[in-house]
């Protein structure tokens, strides 16, 4: 009962905010200058020519008008056609939707990755020259934002030792057998592995960027938790059992430790996503985030407008995630 | 010979050898014997305690002396081995229940743990064994708390499955650290009561450490009085309550509400036999540098 109260609660809240979120892009985007209609048109077309596409896409009415017709397909899943390639905004955006979630689950299991054996290693070695640097390293990492990160492995793996691929998503020259476009999945379960590897070169370097200032945060923040986990009683009587060091922590202190961690790793995980425009642009990456930048340089209202209301759902997804996790690792609350 | 034998044991603050915070400790516990170790908070009893169990924290050192139990010094083994020795014949109940027992694990494994994995028991040997002692220290139900979470349990409850824990293993030596001073006073006298219990029934040497003179003479047969990290006096229950030995110690009783009269007025310890302790403190140090 309480639990579908709660489901309820937050459904209602999901469809709230995308409903904002639909508000103020739709609304933003027709307020500031520039004109997708004259960016279609060759030079020299007539006034005429230019009223009759504006009736085309429905821009001479007025933008509340155009947001209750729009908002009217929505409901019914037609997102509307792009103006710049005329096909369905919604085959357009799912097509590009795999790269960006493959980058970005990559870019956090990286995180995890880097940060849980940042925070590991801080927390045996405490008091040590090794957590001092552990700690300079991850203000370093954090102080520096995912795109100069990008610059900097473009330079150092790109150009200086040229081991990474640094465009594009796949070598344009090989034969794709897939029929997804979650090539990374896809690639392991035909057991492709020779794509595999060339897909994970072009992605490496990108998910990189976008991991290493979560995985400074993970890092700092999961060391501190432990840190004042392992003073607590339940840890010194583990000792007093016969348990070592590395015992005590994975065991005892670690799986009280993450829960505080959790809800931020969620919070920065959805930054994360956010940093993937900027970071596919540099990477040439084809997902989503480059297609919304060449959607808003074109002024393609339609496009521009289906990749953000994804981009809130998947928001909204991973904080539900998040909140199921919390709850399960939880047993307070997984017993309530 | 002594089952738990501490001799001239000093520790201070790490790389600050001045700021002493043991000085000198020498103290013995026989086999089966209750020692009390009553001090005011902050004379350094509980630091004894995890001297001798290798828990002190990072910022403590011990600067000398020897922890012998049972006829080896655990501070010249290396520390794998000193762990897995505490492990298999010591055993802490600690001070605060609400805090003791890890949140997201049931009660049964917390139990049956050390034996499985420090002392190689088969599962169900350890869960009988758990199920037995927590039945003897009279838990309804042993089953299904074994399979609760620490936070659906009361404290008193809680209590009674760390001394249950302690216990498991069979262990020569117990550090109690003030096991009832986090308690409901209703619930501190069963719980002071079952341990007494569990000790006499199962022959375990305890430490335990109070700053409670009525508990000490409940419970143990001697003690030792611990003052600024320095034993003021060692010595046994009865001659210890019919004469103290030493000025702070006589202060000390004083200050203890009798059984007979528990509302009795508190008369605090005087400035003057804690000015006069002090000096003896500073006195032994000054005696230990030349
Ligand atoms: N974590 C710590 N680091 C450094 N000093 C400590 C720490 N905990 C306690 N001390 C010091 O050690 C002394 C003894 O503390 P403790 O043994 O806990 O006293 P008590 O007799 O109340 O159990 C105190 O003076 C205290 O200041
Ligand atoms: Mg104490």
């Amino acid at each position: 009962m309480q639990l579908l109260r709660t489901f309820l609660l937050r459904l209602a809240t999901t469809a709230v905010t995308l409903f904002g979120v639909a508000v103020i892009v739709f609304f933003v985007i027709r307020v500031v200058p520039g004109n997708p209609i004259a960016m279609m048109l060759p030079p020299g077309a007539t006034e005429a020519d230019v009223a009759q596409l504006t009736a085309l896409y429905g821009l001479d009415k007025s933008i509340p008008q155009q947001f209750l017709i729009w908002g009217a397909g929505v409901l019914q899943g037609d997102f509307g056609a792009s103006i710049t390639s005329r096909q369905p905004v919604l085959d357009l955006v799912l097509g590009r939707l795999p790269a960006t979630l493959e980058l970005s689950v990559m870019a956090l299991v990286i995180a995890v990755a880097l940060g849980g054996f940042m925070a590991l290693t801080g927390t045996r070695l405490r008091g040590s020259k090794t957590e001092a640097a552990i700690d300079v390293g991850n203000g370093v990492a954090l102080s520096v934002p995912d795109f100069l990160w990008g610059l900097v492995l473009i330079l150092l793996f790109g150009v200086l030792v040229p081991v990474f691929h640094i465009s594009g998503r796949v070598t344009p020259s090989l034969e794709l057998p897939f029929s997804t476009n979650f090539y990374l999945f896809e690639s392991v379960l035909r057991l492709r592995f020779d794509l595999w590897a060339d897909i994970v070169g072009h992605m490496f370097m990108p998910a990189l960027a976008l991991a290493i200032p979560l995985a400074a945060i993970i890092g700092q923040l999961l060391k501190q938790s432990l840190k004042e986990t392992m003073n607590l009683d339940y840890v010194t009587l583990a000792r007093t059992k016969g348990y070592g060091e590395n015992h005590v922590i994975l065991s005892e202190a670690l799986p009280n430790a993450i829960l505080p961690t959790l809800t931020l790793v969620g919070v920065q995980f959805t930054f994360l996503i956010g940093g993937t425009v900027i970071i596919e642009r540099l990477f040439s990456y084809e997902g989503l985030g480059n297609m919304a930048i060449d959607a808003v340089i074109n002024r393609d209202l339609p496009l521009i407008q289906g990749i953000v209301i994804l981009f809130a759902v998947i928001f909204t997804a991973v904080n539900l995630a998040v909140d199921l996790c919390y709850a399960a690792l939880n047993p307070r609350l997984r017993h309530a | 010979m002594s089952f738990l034998s501490i001799r001239n044991l000093s520790a201070a603050l790490k790389g600050r050898p001045e700021d002493r915070i043991l000085r000198n400790v020498s103290l013995n516990v026989a086999a089966g014997e209750v020692r009390g170790l009553v001090g005011e908070s902050g004379a350094g009893k509980s630091m004894i305690g995890k001297a001798i169990l290798g828990t002190l924290p990072l910022s403590v050192e011990i600067t000398g002396g020897q922890i012998i139990l049972d006829g080896t010094d655990l501070l010249t083994l290396p520390p794998a081995q000193r762990r897995t020795r505490i492990g298999q014949i010591c055993a802490l109940i600690p001070q605060d229940p609400l805090t003791a027992l890890n949140p997201s694990r049931r009660i049964g494994p917390q139990i049956t743990n050390r034996l499985v994995d420090i002392l190689h028991w088969s599962r169900a040997d350890a869960e009988k064994r758990a199920r037995d002692l927590l039945a003897e220290v009279h838990i309804p139900d042993p089953d299904r708390v074994m399979r609760s979470y620490p936070h659906e349990l009361s404290g008193g409850m809680r209590q009674r499955i760390l001394i249950a824990s302690a216990f498991a293993a069979e262990p020569k030596l117990i550090v109690a650290d003030e096991p009832t001073t986090a308690l409901d006073v209703t619930v501190q006298k069963q719980i002071l009561k079952l341990i007494a219990e569990m000790q006499a029934r199962h022959g375990t040497a305890i430490l335990f450490v109070t700053h409670d003179l009525g508990v000490v003479s409940k419970v143990c047969q001697s003690l030792s009085v611990l003052y600024a990290g320095k034993v003021l006096e060692d010595t046994t229950v009865r001659d210890f309550f019919a004469a103290p030995g030493h000025a702070y110690s006589r202060a000390l009783l004083a200050a203890t509400p009798k059984y007979t009269d528990p509302d009795g007025s508190l008369t605090p310890v005087p400035d003057a036999v804690i000015a006069a302790t002090r000096a003896e403190v500073a006195d032994a140090d000054r005696m230990t540098h030349v």
